[in-house]
């Protein structure tokens, strides 16, 4: 009965995995935050990015402000790959991140690591 | 709403920092940030009590700030900070940063080292006694406390990227550790639910994994910082303040605080601070820092200056025209630094893999604990909980993710003190690759500057040859043709007289017309005197002989007979035989384009040692040419000078801009070579394939560490060892594996490129030392 009990544990744990970290996560679109105003500041702390999706509206340039709070060098630079543009990001500072004018689409952003992760959804 | 409110949306939120005066408790605090939310303009005012420290966000002018703080009843004064003082701050939150992974290391493996030298020498690591249960309770809770303080960020780190659907390193090393701790406890409180074998405690494993974990990251932090120490050095070559003078006075400013149209006076051995133009004085101003030209050049009145220059032996009184990010050192540092951190193509597949990692570490776990309780010996239960844990903690996804960001930092950084600007990670793949390099003769094989060497009037002509050169160099005067300089220098230097032209008309790929003095004068190659049916005669032999000798000659004729012939030289540059033979040497065939004659151009790759040569070519057909070689799946690279070979450079796999640094170059080139030589496309090459080497090892090395390292840790030996990895070597190696991926890419700042160019790099490199 343990061995059962213990065993299925494990496979919904797997389940939940699975769920959580990539099914869950695509949904996670929906909770993205627009960033039209130049107070919004996107916080690095933690291992995450607060917001970490975030959207734009396609076809205008525009600017986003990160702060860096978390000291350790993964957290130093911010990469949005596809647009060919990445900060180094310094400790206690509101960073300003200039994107240029972007098709619609997702473009992911990440640390060098790519632990830190978001989403900029331009639409 | 207010139009004054809508400006302030509109207008940028830029955050500038004040240092306060007079503030000693919180109602200080209140009353400074309610008397700013008052102040138009201001988005948000935030008072730090404990460093004395102003923040405020908006539109709001300085003035406008620090008045209402004075109105208020305290003082205020802007901090402002360069990027020099900026990378300062930066280190010293590094520092602050690296001692306190030491002090957690230490505490964590303070706990953890006795443990397990207890565990090692014999001691009973089992619980079955209350007298046990007492003691390893007193050990679980100070573990917790190393849990805690230690490794606390690691668990809130794990919390907050669990909530955002996010898994990281964080959560492999809490789960881990808080496993090992979690059955630990387990057994100490209830040792009965586990059979007697089990009854083994591991708070020795999470204790040193998180002291090990802490050091490994103290480690990277170290060899991280010397990845960056190329900008460092460029940083270094700006001086913090500029000597202003204003109204006869001279004043020692801040760098960020000198303005465009300020007059500056730099002394022997000073640095320029800005970049300008020379309005008194003159001096012999050392640039090789910028354009990598060992020899300083002489300025005087008129002369541009750039920022990072140091000013050698007298002294200059400039006008400042760029200033703070505009100068051309903060462009080339502002472009390495987006380089450095820019994505290469070869990593994407790693960076495929980063973004599943860890969730399939932990399933791959989940399945071997599961694996080891169903089909795996006693003490089961144990043994689930090492595997686990094991999996889990030697994973590094670190390792992975570091592989070709810290290659391409450290390489191109190198690049720049040799001269060598890469534009981005894609640019510096490619020019690993290149197999052929396609070279623009003029300027970049040759000097630029052709030299008249021969003239020669026919016998027929009713004049002297000095006669002729006059009427040839007064109808140059309208060309814009390089060759035209040559002629007019010629005509200067003989002190001739330069006639009145008129009807000038410059005939594209033919040559020139017009008349001078009253008569009809005609200058090109041959296709011009067949179109105005002159008859060359014997001279078509001599301009062949004179164009294998890599001479440039034209046809002259004078009212409309045959009047003689012209030839020019450009010198080959000094260098351009030794860096075509480096670039062949690197197994690259380099094929040279001209619009010189095929005579001319076959003599000048002769000389070179060149194989193919591409000639008469009209200005379009060089990005025609690169197309044509693309084409037949060749990886094209093309050095040209960045401002007329713009499509060319553009078409190219990667185009090398040989611009000395021009705006233009840096602008639009994957490589710009500060130094006006074939040594930087040979050193660019070179530095490629080294990074490249560099990423591939890293990775290969971090592939091989993980594909290994995590079956071993499910176990996979112990069928031969009868042992299963302890949690403890896990988390060690997984400490080290990021600090080795950072450790050998930080061997590429020993490249040295065999060639002229590694002078020119030790003497920057001691330069900026000295700095």
């Amino acid at each position: 009965m343990t061995t059962l009990v213990i065993n299925i544990t494990g496979l919904l744990l797997i389940v939940a995995i699975v769920w959580w970290f990539w099914v869950a996560q695509a949904g996670q679109e929906k909770a993205s935050v627009s960033v039209g105003d130049e107070q919004t500041e996107i916080l690095v702390r933690g291992g995450v990015y607060e917001p970490d999706h975030i959207r734009l509206p396609a076809g205008e340039a525009a600017t986003l402000y990160f702060r860096r709070e978390d000291p350790s060098p993964c957290a130093e630079y911010v990469l949005f790959p596809d647009l060919e543009v990445s900060a180094q990001l310094a400790v206690d500072e509101r960073t300003p991140v200039r994107l240029p004018a972007a098709e619609p689409g997702r473009y992911p952003f990440t640390c060098q690591m790519q632990m830190y992760r978001g989403t900029l959804t331009v639409e | 709403m207010s139009d004054t409110s809508k400006e302030n949306e509109r207008a940028p939120a830029e955050s500038r920092t004040f240092r306060l005066e007079g503030v000693t408790c919180a109602g200080c605090v209140r009353s400074i940030e309610s008397a700013l939310d008052g102040v138009p303009g201001v988005a948000e005012a935030r008072v730090n009590l404990a460093d004395r420290t102003l923040v405020v966000a908006g539109s709001a002018s300085d003035d406008e700030c620090i008045a209402a703080v004075e109105a208020a009843g305290y003082g205020a004064e802007r901090v402002r900070t360069s990027e020099r003082e900026r990378r300062e701050q930066q280190h010293a939150e590094e520092q602050r940063h690296y001692r306190s992974l030491l002090l957690r290391c230490f505490l964590a493996l303070g706990l953890g080292v006795p443990l397990m030298a207890w565990g090692l020498l014999g001691g009973e690591m089992m619980v079955n006694t209350p007298g046990q249960q007492m003691a390893w309770g007193v050990v679980g809770l100070l573990t917790l406390g190393v849990l805690v303080y230690c490794g606390g960020h690691f668990f809130t780190g794990a919390w907050r990227a669990f909530l955002h659907h996010n898994a990281n390193m964080d959560t492999l090393v809490a789960l881990g550790t808080g496993a090992a701790w979690l059955f630990s406890m387990a057994v100490v409180i209830a040792p009965q639910m586990l059979p007697e074998m089990s009854r083994h405690v591991y708070f020795e494993a999470s204790a040193m994994i998180i002291g090990l974990i802490n050091l490994g990251q103290a480690l990277e932090l170290r060899a991280r910082g010397r990845t960056s120490a190329a900008v460092e050095k460029l940083l270094e070559l700006q001086d913090p303040t500029a000597r202003v003078v204003h109204d006869g006075e001279e004043r020692d400013l801040p760098l960020e605080e000198v303005q465009v149209g300020d007059l500056i006076r730099v002394r022997p051995g000073e640095k320029i601070p800005v970049d300008g133009t020379v309005e008194e004085g003159r001096s012999l101003v050392d640039e090789s820092m910028l354009t990598g030209e060992p020899v300083p050049v002489n300025k005087g009145e008129g002369d541009f200056l750039s920022a990072g220059t140091l000013n050698k032996n007298g002294t200059l009184l400039f006008r400042a025209e760029k200033v703070g990010a505009d100068t051309r050192l903060a462009q080339i540092i502002e472009m390495v630094k987006n380089a450095q951190s820019s994505r290469v193509p070869i990593a994407r597949l790693a960076d495929r893999i980063s973004a599943i990692f860890v969730p399939t570490v932990m399933i791959i776990a989940v399945l071997a604990a599961l694996a080891w309780y169903n089909f795996g010996p006693e003490p089961r239960a144990a043994h689930v909980l090492v595997v686990l844990t094991a999996v889990l903690i030697i994973a590094c996804p670190c390792a992975l993710g570091l592989a070709t960001p810290m290659s391409v930092m450290v390489g191109v950084g190198k690049g720049a003190e040799y001269g060598v600007l890469i534009r981005n990670g894609k640019a510096l793949q490619q020019a690993s690759k290149l197999h052929t390099l396609v070279v623009d003769k003029t300027g970049t094989l040759t000097e630029g500057e052709p030299r008249l060497t021969e003239i020669e009037a026919d016998d027929s002509f009713d004049g002297t040859e000095e006669e002729l050169l006059e009427l040839l160099a007064s109808l140059e005067q309208g060309s814009e043709h390089p060759l035209a300089a040559a002629v007019m220098a010629a005509a200067r230097e003989r002190e001739l007289e330069f006639l009145r032209t008129e009807d000038f008309e410059a005939i594209t790929a033919h040559g020139v017309a017009g008349r001078v003095d009253g008569r009809a004068v005609l200058l090109g190659n041959r296709k011009l005197m067949q179109r105005e049916n002159i008859d060359t005669g014997s001279w078509d032999k001599r301009v062949k002989q004179l164009g294998e000798e890599g001479r440039t000659a034209m046809y002259a004729a004078v009212d409309g007979r045959m009047a003689g012939i012209i030839a020019v030289s450009d010198p080959l540059r000094e260098d351009a035989k030794a860096a075509v033979a480096r670039l062949q040497q690197l197994g690259v065939r380099i094929e040279m384009l001209t619009g010189d004659n095929e005579g001319t151009a076959r003599a000048v790759a002769r000389q070179l040692g060149i194989d193919r040569v591409h000639a008469e070519l009209q200005p379009e057909d060089k990005e025609k040419i690169i197309g044509e070689l693309q084409d037949s799946g060749e990886q094209v690279g093309m050095a040209g000078d960045g401002i007329n070979d713009a499509p060319a450079l553009a078409r190219a796999d990667v185009g090398f801009a040989i611009g000395a640094g021009t705006d233009v170059a840096i602008e639009t080139a994957d490589v710009t070579l500060m130094r006006s030589s074939l040594h930087g496309v040979a050193d660019a090459i070179a530095l490629s394939r080294a990074t490249l080497r560099n990423i591939k090892q890293n990775l290969f090395g971090a592939f091989i560490y993980n594909t290994l390292g995590i079956p071993i840790a499910a176990g996979v030996l112990y069928p031969f060892t009868g042992a299963l990895l302890s949690p403890v070597i896990a988390g060690a190696a997984m400490a080290m594996s990021s600090v080795t991926v950072v450790t050998n890419a930080n061997r590429l700042r020993f490249f040295q490129p065999e060639g002229s160019n590694a002078e020119v790099a030790t003497s920057n490199s001691v330069k900026s030392g000295e700095a």
